[in-house]
């Protein structure tokens, strides 16, 4: 039992930092992922996600595999698409999800030619898919940190951000905190999938994010058990990933991805908000 | 309680609509502080948009809103279907909670005090008990009452009602309506559009039956007679897409001088220059210091 769970982490040093990193985007991705399942944005993420690949393909273009070039050219990507599909919902006819997709799509396109422009397949392999095991001590403090800062500005904006979840209108009647909770919580997002592409890579960071949080909704009825079980989840998912790439030598990504994905379908099955509840056999009914 | 003795709207021969089409078209009205109005018409006779323009959610295209300089928070308004997740888990408590913004903004704690208030809109409410149920698990009528409770803690002395009986049943109407009285003999300013006429008479003092046009606004048993309703249905016709334009001669409106020292304007937003023909002519803007607008003056 020892050798099969612990001694993996005691033994290698990039087990550990590999831990250490699914712990920090546990903390940091995960809430993000909450609500953005709760804003019903789950997709958007996804999208989002791609967005983010032509800026750090120009700084991979640029620099080469620089950890600080390719940061700062995912988050400016993610930005600028955010802020231009914020724009477009706002002037003209479009909706946020028409406007949005348009933009990652092209976004994404640019960011596949600048990728096959120089550059082997091995390196957009690690683009699109991380490298989990691979974290130097850099990306580890770079994850940690967009983590820190994700739960201290979550911490901030949590009455603003619930209430423009809950009822916009009654937000924008009160205060001006609309528009500052919708897209301060728009660039957590953006920042914690740069976070998340260095382990993940870009198209699994979402599944950290979004795959714990649905299974916790299952379970929750309150938003901060909710929030607290989506981040258990999350680190769990991690570490069995982490594990089962280990024994099995399959790459860890998409382990920790499809471990979240087994949470989340047990969940589904067994959560009193999943398929079953409705359909087993009930205990009485209370009188009132 | 002086922040209850304010509030006094002028309505400067408005025009609200959309897409230059008007919904509400020149309206002038003055209506007193403390004053219990009923906002009543036909469907698609523009009281939404009235409530929309007044909670400055909608620009005017002509003419203009003049508030007096309420306090923070000072204007409740409850939109008809508000854009409420009623899937989102959070409490009654919570929800109604949300009601005390202007105390504890977005991070100030909630007191033993203010606990012990949100506790008593409830009950307030006939919702005693409920604090810790999930929102979604409301009826509609529950939700109303759960609303009614937020805005009683806004504690505004402006409210804009937007028909906050549709589809309630009639004893939580009875109960909400005891509410709405029971706020204005506190002395606020409210207005509500409400579809029930019956209601109206016996419980508003004063009703404004709109028909895009204004068709009447004063005392209720005056504005509601059969002849004005009559012609408020006849006014309601289709929004007609090739309207032409409009040249209702324009009053140059004087101001009146005591609505307050430093009165919000809702300005006249954008494009009312380019042909629309009541392109609104503010001498007092220029004459009078004290009306200020409050994004410049009209372009031409």
């Amino acid at each position: 039992m020892f050798d099969l769970l612990i001694s993996p982490f005691t033994e290698f040093a990039f087990m550990r930092r590999a831990l250490a990193g699914c712990l920090a985007l546990a903390l940091g991705a995960t809430p993000v992922g909450v609500f953005l399942l709760l804003r019903r944005m789950s997709l958007m993420g996804d999208a989002m996600s791609h967005a983010i690949l032509p800026g750090a393909a120009l700084g991979y273009l640029a620099f080469g595999l620089s950890l600080g070039a390719m940061t700062v050219g995912g988050i400016v990507a993610g930005l600028v698409v955010v802020f231009a599909a914020g724009l477009v919902t706002r002037a003209s006819v479009l909706k946020e999800d028409a406007s949005l997709a348009a933009f990652y799509l092209l976004s994404l396109a640019a960011g596949v030619m600048i990728v096959s422009l120089r550059g082997q397949n091995l390196d957009l392999l690690h683009v699109l898919f991380g490298s989990v095991l691979g974290l130097d001590d850099a990306s580890l403090l770079l994850i940690a940190s967009i983590a820190s800062v994700t739960l201290a500005s979550l911490a901030l904006l949590f009455r603003p951000l619930v209430m423009e979840c809950f009822d916009p209108a009654f937000l924008r009647g009160v205060s001006r905190w609309s528009p500052v909770a919708h897209y301060g919580f728009l660039m957590l997002v953006v920042v914690n999938l740069v976070s998340g592409f260095h382990a993940l890579g870009t198209l699994m960071a979402v599944g950290i994010m979004i795959l714990p949080s649905a299974a916790a909704r299952l379970w929750a009825k309150g938003l901060p058990m909710l929030l607290l079980l989506a981040v258990l989840f999350a680190f769990g998912s991690g570490a069995s990933g982490l594990l089962l790439s280990f024994h099995a030598d399959v790459p860890a990504g998409p382990a920790i991805v499809l471990v979240c994905g087994v949470v989340y379908f047990v969940s589904l099955l067994a959560a009193p908000g999943g398929l079953l509840a409705g359909r087993l056999p009930v205990r009485h009914h209370l009188e009132s | 309680m002086n922040r209850l003795a304010l509030p006094m709207i002028r309505l400067d021969n408005l025009t609200l609509g959309y897409d230059r089409h008007p919904a509400v078209h020149h309206l002038s009205a003055e209506i007193p502080a403390g004053a219990l109005v009923a906002v009543v018409g036909p469907n698609g006779a523009g009281k939404s948009t009235l409530l929309k323009g007044l909670a400055g959610e909608l620009h005017p295209i002509g003419g203009r809103i003049v508030l007096p300089e309420l306090p923070a928070g000072g204007l409740a308004y409850m939109p008809q279907r508000g854009e409420i997740d009623h899937s989102f888990p959070v409490s009654v408590f919570d929800v109604v909670a949300m009601g005390l913004w202007h105390e504890i903004g977005a991070f100030g704690g909630l007191s033993r005090e203010q606990r012990g208030r949100v506790r008593a809109a409830l009950a307030a409410v006939g919702m005693a008990g409920f604090e810790a149920r999930p929102i979604g698990s409301l009826s509609g009528g529950q939700l109303q009452r759960a609303r009614f409770a937020r805005l009683m803690l806004q504690d505004a002395p402006l409210i804009l009602l937007d028909e906050p009986f549709a589809a309630i049943d009639s004893r939580t109407v009875d109960d909400l309506v005891e509410l709405i009285l029971g706020w204005h003999d506190e002395g606020r300013t409210i207005l509500t559009v409400v579809h029930d006429l019956e209601q109206v008479r016996r419980h508003f003092p004063t009703a404004l039956l709109l028909s895009r046009e204004p068709v009447a606004f004063g005392p209720t048993a005056e504005v509601l007679t059969p002849e004005r309703l009559a012609r408020a249905r006849r006014l309601s016709e289709a929004f007609d897409e090739h309207a032409h334009e409009c040249h209702i001669e324009e009053l140059t409106v004087a101001v009146a001088p005591d609505v307050g020292t430093h009165p919000h304007t809702h300005d006249d937003g954008h494009g009312h220059t380019e042909g629309h023909g009541h392109a609104p002519v503010h001498p007092a803007a220029h004459a009078h210091p004290a009306p200020r607008p409050r994004r410049g003056l009209p372009r031409h």
